[in-house]
């Protein structure tokens, strides 16, 4: 009866031979040496220095040499001076997300249900700014909501915009160019889930009697979680910790708290301040991020 | 019944076309501005249309520089993140093996931890450990955020594989090299060359941590950076209209090679 002799033809991998099991253990840890040593020197490493260089004594420099006290009064030192920036850090990002959630869910949604044979074109398009430098793109929007631009002087023409209102340079502007930069991030993920979406779904929810805004709620949304999650995610993460809309389409009075902790390093060179705003950055950008995860689920985003 | 459906659907893809016009915008702008004779340095408005900036694109010769210095940057950090990445994938999609949780935490935060705290703190540990910043801490930087993305892209990849294909080669008497070699690699390449393009994008386009650690050396966003304060050359809006120019190709020949495949699993059945 050779036919019913076991074949490799079944899901779970094989148990290797005893010969080479020896080796089959080892070989999955070469192969992750090289990755795993070079994120665990250039990632890890790097963030314990941050945490020790935050600690530093405030009042050395970076001619003079950093001692190491154990500086704790660096925290709320630098919160208290920069509390502003920190809540409009989470303030904008938290808008933004808001605004890229309503533009977002029916792009996300139409191209995953709706386009049919332009799917992919539409996918296109949803990930061309990126094909284009970040910074330049963030420039262009200068233009477009320039004193003298068309959009502007419609606003004006119509009265929405005060005779001598302004676009540019507004918290308005940072929120718009934030939205738009991080708008991809939001979409993909979202498309990837709502494009598994089986819409025989949708129409057993419709036979059933359900409205379309109860179909939504408890077919269509549910079902999206986990791209919604992953999205919101990397929208947020680095939504929150840009400072280049900040500085490109705000004011100082618009600074986000990457503006500070870029100049705390390379302007006015305040080690430990710039190393216990950036820590302070990912500590609550963790705690937001696993908090969400723990309520949503982990599993999908990893 | 039927109208209102046919309303609902055409509802959602009409705010969808919308929200891609405002995502389409700035890159139209973009490419208007490059063909701009702009009225002063620190203008931004259109002003008058010219030939000029295609003509001479590297007229301010630190623009060119900046780009060249760039895109050897993006070559060697994509070349060394790919292939670290991808011997890392294959690790976590075809082995089980202890500590598997931790390594995937390990690829999973640098993705997770905003790139100005990746940015600050390796400037911590460069000047702590006395390292000069340039060229090369640059690569070390950049290789170090490829890496968990090329990860995640060729994982995918792998996952998605169906394993009873080498199951048949190893049947048919193939050893694992050539299994690999003929089965595994030209199932996986798509994967790996996405992960690559992936990667050399997000070098080529990096600000923040760029910034944090490039000392003197001037990258193309560098350059950006730098001009907005003191007013961009137009010659600026040329590179971004170029760059997408370039990647559009890209895609477009992919999807090309992609049709003419599954034309050819028509003719052969499907796979």
């Amino acid at each position: 009866m050779t036919l019913l002799a076991p074949t490799r033809a079944g899901h779970p991998p094989p148990a290797p031979p005893a010969a080479r099991s020896g080796r089959r253990r080892l070989l999955p840890y070469l192969l992750l040496l090289p990755g795993a040593a070079w994120l665990l020197i250039f990632f890890g490493v790097p963030l314990v220095q941050l945490a020790s260089a935050s600690l530093y004594d405030p009042s050395g420099s970076l001619s003079t040499g950093y001692a190491m006290t154990w500086a704790v009064g660096n925290y709320p030192d630098v919160l208290q001076a920069y509390w502003p920036q920190f809540l409009r850090s989470f303030g904008y990002a938290g808008l933004a997300l808001v605004l890229a959630l309503l533009l977002g869910y029916p792009l996300a949604y139409a191209i995953a249900q709706k386009a049919g044979r332009w799917k992919n074109l539409l996918l296109v398009c949803v990930v061309a700014p990126m094909f284009t430098s970040f910074l330049v793109r963030t420039l262009a929007w200068k233009t477009i909501l320039s004193d003298n631009g068309a959009l502007v002087g419609l606003l004006r023409d119509v009265h929405l915009l005060a005779p001598d209102g302004r676009l540019l340079a507004t918290p308005f502007a940072v929120v718009l160019g934030l939205t738009y930069n991080f708008l991809p991030f939001l979409v993909l993920p979202l498309y990837a889930s709502l494009e598994r979406l089986d819409p025989r779904l949708l129409e057993a929810a419709t036979d059933l009697y359900a409205s379309p805004v109860q179909a939504f709620r408890r077919v269509t949304l549910p079902l999206s979680m986990p791209g919604l999650v992953a999205g919101t995610l990397l929208f947020f993460i680095p939504a929150s910790g840009d400072y280049i809309n900040a500085e490109l389409l705000g004011t100082p009075n618009e600074y986000m708290i990457g503006n500070v902790i870029d100049s705390a390093f390379l302007v006015r060179l305040d080690y430990p301040q710039g190393a216990a705003l950036s820590f302070l950055l990912m500590a609550a950008i963790l705690a937001v991020v696993f908090g969400y995860l723990r309520r949503a689920g982990t599993e999908e985003v990893l | 019944m039927r109208l209102s459906r046919w309303f609902a659907d055409r509802w959602v893809m009409l705010v969808a076309l919308l929200v891609l016009g405002y995502l389409a915008l700035p890159i139209l702008v973009v490419a208007a501005l490059s063909f701009n004779r702009p009225s002063s340095r620190l203008s931004y408005d259109f002003n008058e249309f010219t030939l000029d900036n295609w003509r001479q694109p590297c007229a301010t010769s630190d623009m060119c520089d900046a780009v060249v210095r760039s895109v050897q940057i993006g070559f060697i950090a994509t070349v060394v993140a790919t292939v670290l990445g991808t011997l890392m994938a294959f690790a976590l999609v075809r082995h089980r093996f202890r500590g598997r949780s931790g390594v995937n935490v390990l690829i999973f935060l640098p993705m997770a931890t905003p790139e100005l705290v990746m940015g600050t703190s390796l400037l911590a540990l460069f000047v702590s450990a006395g390292v000069p910043q340039g060229f090369w801490t640059v690569v070390i930087a950049h290789v170090m955020f490829c890496v968990s993305f090329v990860v995640v892209t060729v994982k995918a990849r792998l996952a998605g594989m169906d394993r009873r294909l080498e199951e048949a080669a190893m049947d048919l008497y193939a050893n694992e090299w050539q299994t690999f070699r003929r089965i595994t690699l030209p199932l996986v390449l798509p994967g790996i060359v996405a992960a690559a393009l992936l990667a050399f994008s997000l070098s080529f386009d990096d600000f923040i941590i760029t910034n944090f650690n490039a000392g003197t050396t001037v990258t193309f966003p560098m350059y950006v950076w730098g001009a907005a304060q003191r007013g961009i050359p137009p010659q600026v809006n040329v590179i971004g209209t170029a760059m997408f120019a370039v990647a559009l190709l890209l895609v477009g020949l992919s999807s090309l090679r992609g049709r003419r495949a599954r034309r050819a699993n028509l003719l052969t059945g499907p796979s």
